[in-house]
């Protein structure tokens, strides 16, 4: 069953591969049909069916990360055209030939354009980016959030940790401690939350540590990466804030940890 | 206890940046400025700094200048190679602030290094400190263009220091306040590059 309309015209594309972790990395030429709509899975797909170089070397499938497909999950991420960016949402006829993909060399390379993000799930548990409510007994209901607070904390929340303003952060690498943009912006939203704030000081605490909040060296590269429009430098420079009043706190020991 | 003391020690690097490096170098700027006044101006300003007894003096150089301004400048060449430049992907106003940062801080520590060895250091071997000193280092054309490049690198990286120290310290945090921060460090930028670049060249 033919599965494209033949126009005739054929899609370039370069892949920075890589066959094992920490494994030398080569590029491969794919020239592929094109089809209308394409986006660059669905280019990734037509590889994977015909596993052939330009000049006509058989080659391996090409492997990638993806999920939900709609810039919701975060999983599908990578290099394209020299930019980070959800590859669901990379449409052919919007970038420019040959459309050259690499994975987010920030994080440990898996393979070809799989990346293993641990890095930035094991930050989410260092800063306790969450709400804690469990008690011994029945906590009842928390405090009331205002409206206000809560519609621009949902700007904060649309976070998929999807690692593109790490990978675009100069601070951010293997080479560095540098905890990075996602997981801080989340500390001011859990900071945020009134029943979170119960908790700001520990998650303070915990960002002002070794490759903490400090180690942002304001490139604002994060901000203009984020593919959810989070406004991250921001959310760092309020932390920031936070932090210095906490240190005056600690030094000169308040005997109230929470406000 | 020398683990998570990384927070400490940057945020001290920043400080130390503004109070008392970045202080010292509009001091030391302007005290520069005299020369424009002529030999003997100048000679009448530095020669103040002799009324100070020498041993205050030297208590104040190091405590004021030397130990803060080594800490500085290691501790930032700590950070600058720590950094991975990519400016070639994300050429923003920003990320070229952020590169220049550290290209003029590493070479801040060398023109600096060298120029306290042309003149602090030649003082103690028993030189005398005074307008012919610095006029016959930028006599020579080299030294002279290796001076204005000194000086305008430390002014840039003192004003973008300074916009860094705003939001560091958490004083602008919106976009607005930073962008009005932007206009300000460059304005600051402009006018101690005049007076430091006027002062050098009232030597030639």
């Amino acid at each position: 069953m033919p599965t494209t309309a033949n126009t005739g015209r054929m899609v370039k594309i370069e892949i920075l591969r890589q066959d094992t972790e920490g494994g030398q990395s080569r590029t491969e030429k794919f020239s592929i049909p094109y089809r209308h709509g394409m986006n660059v899975i669905s280019a990734l797909m037509e590889i994977q069916k015909n596993p052939v170089t330009e000049d006509g070397k058989k080659t391996t499938p090409v492997a990638w990360d993806m999920n939900c497909l709609e810039e919701v999950c975060g999983a599908c991420s990578m290099v394209i055209n020299g930019r980070p960016r959800q590859s669901c949402s990379a449409l052919i006829d919007q970038l420019t030939e040959p459309i050259r993909l690499e994975p987010m060399k920030t994080f440990p390379v898996v393979r070809d354009l799989q990346v293993d993000r641990s890095r930035m799930f094991n930050a989410l548990k260092k800063v306790k980016a969450w709400v804690p409510i469990d008690g011994t007994y029945d906590l009842g209901e928390g405090p009331r959030m205002p409206e206000r607070k809560r519609q621009w904390a949902y700007e904060l929340s649309k976070c998929m940790t999807c690692g593109v303003c790490m990978e675009a952060c100069p601070n951010v690498s293997e080479k560095a401690s540098f905890i990075g943009p996602a997981p801080l912006s989340q500390v001011r939203l859990f900071n945020t939350h009134p029943t979170g704030a119960m908790n700001k000081d520990e998650r303070l605490a915990q960002i002002m540590g070794d490759g903490g909040l400090a180690n942002c060296g304001n490139s604002q590269n994060c901000v203009e990466a984020c593919p959810k429009g989070i406004p991250l430098t921001t959310s760092i420079a309020s932390l920031n804030r936070a932090a210095t009043v906490q240190m005056f706190k600690n030094f000169f020991g308040s005997d109230h940890m929470v406000d | 206890m020398s683990k998570e003391r990384e927070f400490l020690w940057r945020r001290l690097h920043s400080l130390l940046g503004v109070i008392p490096v970045g202080l010292f170098l509009a001091f030391h700027l302007s005290l520069n400025f005299t020369a424009v006044g002529g030999e003997q101006a100048y000679n009448d300003a530095t020669g103040m700094m002799d009324k100070v007894p020498p041993a205050l003096l030297l208590i104040i150089e190091w405590v004021v200048i030397y130990i803060p301004l080594m800490f500085h400048a290691f501790y930032g060449v700590y950070i600058a190679f720590t950094a991975t430049l990519n400016n070639k992907r994300f050429s923003t106003f920003r990320n070229w602030m952020f590169t220049l940062q550290r290209v003029t801080g590493v070479f801040l520590v060398v023109f600096i290094a060298w120029h306290i060895f042309q003149t602090r250091i030649q003082k103690a071997l028993g030189a005398e400190v005074e307008f012919n000193m610095i006029a016959d280092i930028v006599a020579n054309p080299v030294m002279l263009g290796f001076y204005i490049a000194g000086i305008l690198a430390a002014t840039f990286h003192l004003a973008n220091g300074l916009w860094a120290f705003l939001v560091s310290w958490g004083i602008t945090q919106s976009p607005r306040s930073q962008q009005i921060m932007t206009y300000v460090t460059a304005i600051v930028f402009v006018i101690l590059s005049i007076v430091g670049v006027a002062a050098i060249l009232a030597f030639v």
